[in-house]
């Protein structure tokens, strides 16, 4: 689809683009569902035993390169519990973003933007790689895809290319995801030098006896990749041991794409991005792709269990640190950018604190549950700000306030998805929030006072947007200008769709579905599954967190008034660190132009321009000068050569003479 | 008085020896081109004359005298061509003046 919109886009009415651009997605989403739906119900044995335990499925593997008898790469597609779950929420989410962009894209006039029929074809290649991600057999072909979703995202970021602050926007996240790709390269490099595999079933899964390509997930292989390392002559390297850097590095590839600190700079500047963009790439997808990489290879992570340490502390650092953020943004798209950051943070927690004792490693069934709930909710509210966006040509929600009575969908959907991040009851966010809160609570008390109050956080800064745009005195509506109004159906549709989604989706059993070695967690499951397997005494606290930050958050913003003010003034230096973000981007500022370009570029450049340019030119003026001053023999006159030859043909004669004689 | 071959070699050397000299001195392209003909002529001379005393059966110095004498014909309608072209820009014919394309 890419191919065929790019290659024929410019041709194509800009209609028709969207529209097959569109249609595609439906069919693949179409597909999705159905792989998906038989992968989980059919109770197919390639997909899962007779005890319920579910299996990791190749449905086919084709050798793409071969270099040598051992060493080859192969493209596959590997059907697991992650990979059917991401197929669906991928496919889900990238279907409304195409559908939305249709509305999205255009004036309130109608009138196309330019470059539309390549925003699908981009679009459409974003798809493809995220699929061929999910689905990859091995960590090579992952690698392959992870940057071709990087790529792609570099090139939607920076769709408005006539705009400099897309242009560096798109810039730094691909810069900076690439120096995390390096670490990812060489965790992938050390990892499968020492076990000459790249395949994810060597290295997680046994095969199942009598199945040519169905693997179980399985601590003994994951235990002997770990004795391979223990074998080999450098066991240790700097403290750590050679498998620890190789899952650490791993997870720095992870930490670039899932923006976690201190790689995180990129997210909130990929927001120049086209809204529906940052829905489906910096919101639902892509930045989860690092969760996915850590899930993937998670029986690894649990024999090193300092990795996982290190995820932990990594994820809640994060998750606390973008939700303080989140509190002081002005920039609509930039409040959602932290609170994704946040939100990813918690996933990341909730893997590295799963451990198979306690409770069946919830925590992994929790990361991939938030995960899921997430993308919905999220690409939701990034929706609806891409419809008040639209609406008010402004990013800024000062611009906004009071828009309740305007856009009556939009206020509603937008709500649904404040109450599902900040984890109320019914709403999707609540249920999954609540399984990592119960996993970090079984794995240390400190890591879950600390994620409840980041949750605490989150209900915050949710509802202080949430008030700031659609309550407060609404701002008078210029003359000339039309009233902000709902927006057409290709775009409230996705908001509608993706609401009912945050609505129900909390009560699916994901505990039997997704876990990390297939073994279902619960005997037997209904509709109200989730509910009556709720931990409630967590439950009972997030719950109470979260509406304690509701009601300040109500209070402090529900009406014009002065006690935001006051809190500002009270921590003023707080909130200065908060609104500049911590100063990140002034300290990667620091370090690269004056620490890197002055201390390593400039001698270097200075080495380059004047030894290295300087024999060359040293030499060119050379040649110059020799040739300048002898060009006078080559005069043109053939008289003056006849001469000299002939004085030199006498001579030689006389020579020859004398020496005959 | 016998015809030795001196009495055709001596005339066809202060023929030659005339070319070099105007070939060198002569500062006008046409004197220039008069003086690479004269060469030329000596030279044939030579061929015919050593042919003939040398080898006096065979004919092949005559031949080869033959094509160089069409040669020098072809050459020098080309040289005054040449030179026709070069008056028509630059208004002399003198070899010092003509310096444009130098260097």
């Amino acid at each position: 689809m890419f191919l065929f919109l790019g290659l024929c886009g410019h041709k194509m009415k800009h209609s028709v683009a969207g529209i097959l651009g569109t249609l595609g997605m439906g069919v693949t989403m179409t597909l999705a569902y159905i792989t998906a739906f038989t992968y989980f119900f059919s109770g197919n044995p390639e997909f899962i035993t007779a005890e319920g335990t579910r299996l990791q499925s190749v449905l086919f593997n084709w050798e793409w390169l071969a270099f040598t008898d051992k060493l080859s790469i192969h493209l596959g597609f590997l059907l697991d519990p992650i990979s059917a779950l991401l197929l669906v929420v991928i496919t889900t989410i990238s279907f409304m973003v195409h559908l939305y962009s249709n509305g999205y894209m255009r004036d309130h006039h109608g009138v196309w933007e330019t470059g539309f029929q390549r925003f699908y074809a981009f679009l459409s290649l974003f798809s493809f790689s995220m699929l061929g991600l999910v689905v990859a057999t091995n960590i090579f072909q992952m690698y392959i895809f992870w940057e071709l979703v990087g790529a792609s995202s570099y090139l939607l970021i920076g769709f408005y290319y006539t705009k400099p602050s897309a242009v560096s926007a798109s810039k730094k996240a691909f810069i900076v995801t690439r120096f995390a790709d390096l670490g990812f390269l060489i965790g992938i490099l050390i990892l499968s030098y020492y076990t000459g595999t790249f395949d994810f079933a060597n290295f997680t899964s046994t095969g199942v006896e009598g199945m040519t390509n169905a693997y179980q997930i399985s601590s003994a292989t994951a235990q002997s990749v770990l004795k391979t390392f223990a074998e080999n002559p450098v066991p240790v390297f700097m403290g750590g041991s050679v498998l620890t850097w190789a899952l650490v590095l791993i997870f720095m590839g992870g930490m670039g794409k899932s923006a976690m600190m201190p790689l995180h700079i990129w997210l909130p500047d990929a927001m120049e991005g086209p809204t529906p963009v940052s829905a489906l790439i910096h919101a639902a997808t892509m930045v989860v792709a690092g969760v996915y990489l850590v899930a993937r290879l998670f029986p690894l992570y649990l024999m090193e269990e300092t990795a996982l340490d290190i995820i932990t502390v990594v994820g809640a650092l994060t998750a606390f640190y973008a939700a303080m953020v989140a509190c002081c943004q002005v920039d609509i798209k930039r409040v959602l950018a932290f609170s994704t950051i946040s939100q990813i943070a918690f996933m990341m927690v909730s893997l590295g604190v799963a451990r198979p004792e306690f409770h069946h490693a919830v925590g992994y069934m929790a990361s991939m549950f938030h995960l899921f709930t997430h993308a919905m909710f999220k690409a939701l509210l990034f929706l609806c700000a891409g419809a008040l966006i639209h609406a008010i040509g402004s990013n800024d929600y000062t611009a906004m306030h009071g828009l309740r009575k305007h856009m009556p969908i939009t206020h509603i959907t937008f709500l649904v998805g404040c109450l599902a991040i900040a984890g109320i009851i019914p709403f999707a966010g609540f249920f999954s929030k609540d399984e990592i809160l119960t996993a970090v609570f079984g794995h240390s008390t400190f890591w879950y006072i600390w994620m409840s109050a980041v949750a605490g956080l989150t209900a915050f800064y949710m509802f202080r947007l949430y008030y700031l745009i659609f309550w407060w005195k609404e701002h008078k509506v210029p003359e000339g200008h039309h009233a902000p109004h709902d927006q057409p159906w290709t775009m409230t549709l996705p908001l509608v769709i993706l609401a009912l989604i945050s609505c129900v989706a909390g009560f699916v059993p994901m505990g039997n579905l997704v876990t990390w070695n297939g073994q279902p967690m619960f005997e037997s499951v209904n509709f109200f599954t989730n509910i009556s397997e709720l931990n409630w005494s967590v439950a009972a606290v997030s719950l109470a967190v979260a509406i304690v930050a509701i009601v300040i958050a109500t209070v402090m913003y529900r009406k014009e008034n002065p006690l935001p003010a006051k809190m500002k003034n009270l921590f003023p230096r707080l909130w200065t660190w908060c609104f500049h973000r911590f100063y990140w981007d002034e300290l990667y500022q620091f370090i690269t132009h004056k620490i890197i370009f002055g201390l390593v570029s400039k001698p270097i450049a200075w080495f380059d321009r004047h030894i290295i340019d300087g024999s060359m030119d040293g030499m060119a003026w050379v040649t110059n000068r020799v040739s300048y001053a002898i060009r006078g023999l080559q005069s043109g006159s053939i008289q003056f050569y006849v001469w000299i030859y002939l004085v030199g043909a006498l001579l030689l004669g006389g020579i020859t003479a004398i020496c005959l004689i | 008085m016998e015809l030795t071959i001196l009495w055709y070699l001596i005339p066809s050397l202060i023929m030659f020896c005339c070319g070099v000299y105007g070939f060198i001195t002569r500062k006008n392209m046409i004197a220039i081109l008069i003086s690479l003909e004269l060469m030329i002529n000596a030279v044939d001379i030579n061929f015919v004359v050593f042919n003939r005393f040398l080898f006096p059966g065979e004919l092949e110095g005559m031949f080869f005298t033959l094509f160089a004498i069409a040669l020098a014909a072809a050459e020098t309608a080309l040289a005054i061509a040449i030179i026709i072209n070069i008056f028509r820009i630059a208004q002399k014919v003198d070899v010092d003046d003509v310096t444009k394309m130098k260097y």
